[in-house]
């Protein structure tokens, strides 16, 4: 049985590991899931390695921003529904504080010309920094070898970019495609075994 | 009435937006830009860039910005609220079945085809920021020999240090952003 005292700590350690983690890491999922990792797995010692890298394949593979879906498994995992909300509330609390201050200079900031070239050069490390994240993805799509995949990446791009088709009913074709796949894969294996 | 439409946009950024902040790109802006007109594609380059520059996921980021921009502090609060509130029923379901049947494989079938989708998307939102940078807007002119030089340089010396030494994204933008005030101030 735990006291008051050690489930309170719980609450707030979750709490506090979460907003720090939101607070100071930059860039998004990708960087802030191995971070959270190296505090739940390796420092605290709460949840156990093969674990947490499922926990990480589902908040990646979850629809919403990774970091959001990680800290909620990792709430979960912890203390339920009630950790749970603790975590989200850490990761949200960062991002609310720092770009509401952020807008609030915006437009003086916007209208300085040296900001404003300077935010043109930003942009273009924005757009280097994207496509460079998007020769990595497509590498990768690509390595798994299936005709399949590839057609939706080329058509997905042309329904997209060309057709003006809207991004949610892509989704919503490719996860018909995505289960119907699944189906009929398994259907075929199973006729293998009789 | 606004405050419903903002939770309604980002609850549908936040649903449909599977594999982390770049796979939001496309639906923010699809949302924001074309749907609602509530940001012009040049203050969503900012966001976007501003969402890279600070802490924190870029979703949430958005929101933030684009619901202060909207309705003040309730629309920040509404948009964040919105985009999370798909995580947290959908995740919270599936650390259930997780932790009661360990794997899924329709889940898992339905998510490898749903990638390819979503990198065809994050590749059409980077054409739309490319296009910004160097032609000052959305589309590709008529006239394709009117790009800015020192953007296309500024993105191909980007592209290539990022390819070559792997450096982080941060830095590659903050050396383009002071680049840039160099370069213009020169010329």
């Amino acid at each position: 049985m735990q006291n008051k005292k050690e489930v309170k700590n719980k609450y707030l350690n979750l709490f506090l590991s979460t907003f720090k983690l939101s607070a100071f890491t930059f860039g998004g999922g990708f960087v802030i899931v191995p971070l959270m990792k190296k505090r739940f797995v390796d420092e605290l010692g709460w949840i156990d390695e093969q674990e947490m890298l499922d926990l990480i394949a589902i908040s990646q593979s979850s629809p919403g921003p990774i970091a959001v879906n990680a800290s909620i498994l990792v709430g979960y995992r912890v203390a339920g529904v009630p950790g749970a909300l603790v975590t989200v509330f850490g990761t949200v609390l960062p991002p609310l504080i720092i770009i509401s201050i952020v807008s609030l200079f915006y437009q003086a900031f916007r209208d300085n010309p040296l900001v404003s070239i300077a935010m043109k050069g930003l942009l273009c490390g924005v757009t280097a920094v994207i496509f460079d994240v998007v020769i990595k993805l497509a590498s990768q799509v690509l390595k798994k070898k299936r005709l399949l995949y590839a057609a939706i990446m080329l058509l997905s791009f042309a329904a997209v970019r060309f057709l003006g088709i809207n991004i949610v009913i892509v989704i919503l074709l490719c996860i018909a495609a995505g289960a119907a796949d699944t189906l009929l894969k398994k259907k075929a294996s199973g006729e293998d075994k009789k | 009435m606004i405050l419903l439409e903002l939770f309604w946009s980002f609850f549908q950024i936040g649903l449909f937006s599977v594999g982390g902040g770049y796979a939001a790109v496309p639906l923010i802006q699809n949302q924001v830009v074309d749907v609602h007109p509530w940001l012009t594609m040049g203050q969503f380059a900012d966001i976007m860039t501003i969402a890279e520059m600070t802490p924190g996921p870029v979703t949430l980021n958005a929101a933030t910005f684009v619901g202060i921009r909207i309705a003040g502090i309730p629309g920040a609060l509404i948009a964040t609220f919105g985009s999370i509130i798909p995580s947290c029923i959908i995740v919270t379901t599936l650390a259930w079945a997780y932790y009661k049947y360990r794997g899924l494989s329709l889940m898992q079938g339905i998510l490898a085809s749903l990638r390819p989708a979503v990198v065809a998307m994050i590749a059409s939102a980077g054409f739309s920021l490319f296009t910004m940078a160097v032609y000052g807007q959305r589309h590709l002119p008529p006239d394709i020999l009117s790009a800015d030089p020192v953007a296309l340089i500024l993105i191909a010396a980007g592209f290539f240090v990022l390819r070559k030494w792997k450096h982080g994204p941060i830095l590659v933008m903050g050396c383009c952003g002071a680049a840039a005030l160099l370069i213009y101030s020169i010329l």
